[in-house]
């Protein structure tokens, strides 16, 4: 019975354990959102989103030139990533079983684990060492390297989600097999794919360390892509190693929007994928 | 190509039937040939990053270039040991920390904790790793740093002082900064994964063990974590791979100095940290080239552990589908 109680008491013991450790994961979560937002909020208004920035000290500067430059890089990597990452997830889903199929998709989930700041040498290899100069279009190149690896993986996993009665059926009726899969299949998974795009896109637009030596940064309005471009997160960094106080709350202001802009891209992906799953026959 | 539409084909006129053969090997090709694109794009990686590290390479000894703890782009000298160091100082912090918390985590989501508090949670874990890495960095940099200098860092001196990596100054930038940072960053990487693998264990084991009168702790740690052991592993190198790499937030906290210091206190630098820094304003093809040639060395790194946790990862959930089957 002693033992027993001991063994109860283990058990309840570990349990709190585990517990706590939850706790310890959520208690910075917390912290992080309640400061981003406590202190961005006070420098948020309308002619922080439209404005360019201003020297210190001078007040009413924003980061309108980033976020167009972080649109602007998004876009442009987008452009670049979207086809093939999608391709590539669509060959995984159909033909992935075989050597190369195998092979291809190792290589992508090797790939999406490479550091973005070594992507980043990458597209200034690629780039900037031929053009002599930093522009969108490397720090576009650096971003859809990175968004091409894990696109692919995640297009896969959606595809597969598609029961196979759906195909079976399409070619028992005679359907072609290029047919089925572009109109049976592919508008079925569409949410699916709508939603690794969206996720790809968030975190392209989180990234900093492979824009540093590509887009590097501007203090003006670009939409030229051989011009060095100013992006939100480049800002952020900037700001926050600066020495000046009045920087660093203009860090915090453009952190809760570069946060609202990433959560809201991360909700819409997720509102759609469970409406697809949910809609989907099992 | 799916063998039903061949036989399909077969069935039908001769004309349609080329037709649809047609349409077949071009889609087939078409998706075959976007596939391929990611060998290419493999391929771009390594040999851009060749390239541009070339310069660097004439005459240099690579033993020399990774023990050399001394760092001078003007006079063009370059050690990596500084960066080496504290990339796997940093590193280590942060699994220490992040892996019993995940793994902890993992369990209390997935075996131990009310099932009402799982949806939630797992949302903030998403939330945790959705957050881009410049952010992580503004908030060590104003509320992790000052919380270590003013707190952590002389409680720690008090207690464990007597330990060298708790002496000396306590400023705050150092490698526990970075560490901390790391091991916040990897914590939803290593959770996810884990509770992946804790789901692809048998639910036999963990009943089986249950019916023999084992409590839930003595059920996870006969049963499950055995089992799960191989792939809890793979989620922790996924995670190393990801601290060995990440660069902004630690950047943002570590101190940027290129010194080797026992002490977890005091300020390092690591070989992302030290590229993002440098490689904007580097002062010569060789320079580039030096800083290039360490991102290789990161590269080279973070493709073995990547490897090698995919293999460990894919193992334990074929072993699942051999057991089920």
């Amino acid at each position: 019975m002693n033992a027993l109680r001991w063994r109860r008491f283990v058990n309840v013991f570990w349990t709190v354990v585990s517990g706590s450790a939850v706790l310890l994961a959520l208690l910075p979560l917390v912290s992080l959102l309640w400061l981003v937002t406590s202190r961005g909020l006070p420098g948020l208004s309308a002619s922080f989103f439209v404005n360019l920035p201003t020297p210190v000290g001078e007040p009413g500067g924003g980061v309108g030139n980033a976020i167009v430059g972080t649109f602007f890089m998004v876009g442009l990597a987008s452009l670049m990533a979207l086809p093939v990452g999608v391709g590539a997830g669509v060959f995984l889903a159909e033909k992935g079983e075989g050597v190369a199929g195998k092979a291809i998709r190792f290589t992508a989930e090797v790939l999406s684990g490479v550091p973005s700041i070594v992507v980043g040498i990458v597209a200034y290899g690629l780039i900037v060492a031929h053009m002599k100069r930093f522009s969108a279009l490397a720090g576009g190149v650096a971003l859809a390297l990175i968004m091409i690896p894990s696109l692919a993986r995640s297009t896969e996993d959606f595809i597969r989600l598609v029961p196979s009665a759906l195909r079976e059926a399409s070619l028992a009726l005679g359907v072609p097999g290029w047919k089925t899969s572009l109109r049976v299949i592919m508008p079925t998974a569409l949410g699916g794919i709508v939603t690794a795009v969206l996720l790809a896109v968030a975190r392209a637009a989180g990234e900093t360390a492979p824009l540093l030596f590509t887009a590097l940064n501007n203090q003006y309005w670009n939409l030229d892509p051989t011009q060095p471009t100013a992006s939100l997160t480049v800002q952020i960094y900037n700001y926050a190693i600066s020495p000046y106080e009045d920087w660093h709350e203009k860090a915090w202001t453009a952190a809760l929007v570069l946060l609202l802009l990433v959560g809201l891209l991360n909700l819409t992906a997720r509102f759609l994928s469970r409406n697809r799953l949910q809609g989907a026959p099992r | 190509m799916p063998p039903t539409s061949d036989t399909g084909a077969a069935r039908a006129t001769p004309a349609p039937a080329r037709f649809a053969n047609l349409g077949d090997r071009a889609w087939g090709w078409g998706i075959s040939i976007l596939g391929g694109t990611i060998l290419v794009v493999a391929g771009l990686v390594l040999l851009e990053l060749g390239r541009v590290a070339r310069p660097a390479w004439e005459g240099m000894n690579v033993l020399r270039f990774l023990t050399s703890t001394d760092w001078d782009p003007v006079q063009e000298k370059f050690g990596a040991l500084p960066f080496v160091y504290g990339t796997l100082v940093t590193s280590a912090v942060a699994i220490l920390v992040a892996l019993p918390v995940s793994v902890g985590l993992a369990l209390f989501l997935s075996e131990m904790g009310p099932r009402r508090l799982r949806p939630p949670v797992a949302y903030a874990i998403e939330v945790l790793a959705a957050i881009p890495s410049v952010i992580y960095g503004l908030w060590g940099l104003f509320v992790l740093v000052p919380w270590l200098r003013g707190t952590l860092e002389p409680f720690l001196q008090g207690t464990l002082g007597f330990l060298p990596i708790f002496r000396g100054p306590m400023i705050g930038h150092g490698y526990l900064a970075g560490g901390l940072i790391l091991a916040l960053m990897i914590l939803p990487t290593i959770a996810s994964v884990t509770i992946e693998v804790l789901k692809t264990v048998p639910a036999a084991l963990r009943e089986g063990a249950l019916a023999l009168g084992a409590t839930r702790w003595e059920a996870i740690r006969m049963a499950v974590l055995p089992y799960a052991r191989p792939g809890i592993l793979g989620a922790t190198l996924l995670g190393l791979g990801r601290a060995l790499g990440e660069t902004m937030a630690v950047t943002m906290v570590i101190g940027n100095s290129p010194a080797i210091s026992a002490s977890l206190f005091a300020p390092g630098y690591t070989l992302p940290a030290v590229i993002a820094n440098e490689f904007a304003e580097a002062t010569g093809d060789v320079h580039i080239g030096a800083l290039a040639s360490l991102g290789l060395v990161l590269f080279g790194i973070t493709l073995l552990l990547n490897a090698a946790a995919r293999i460990l990862i894919s193992a334990v959930s074929r072993g699942t589908r051999g057991a089920r089957a």
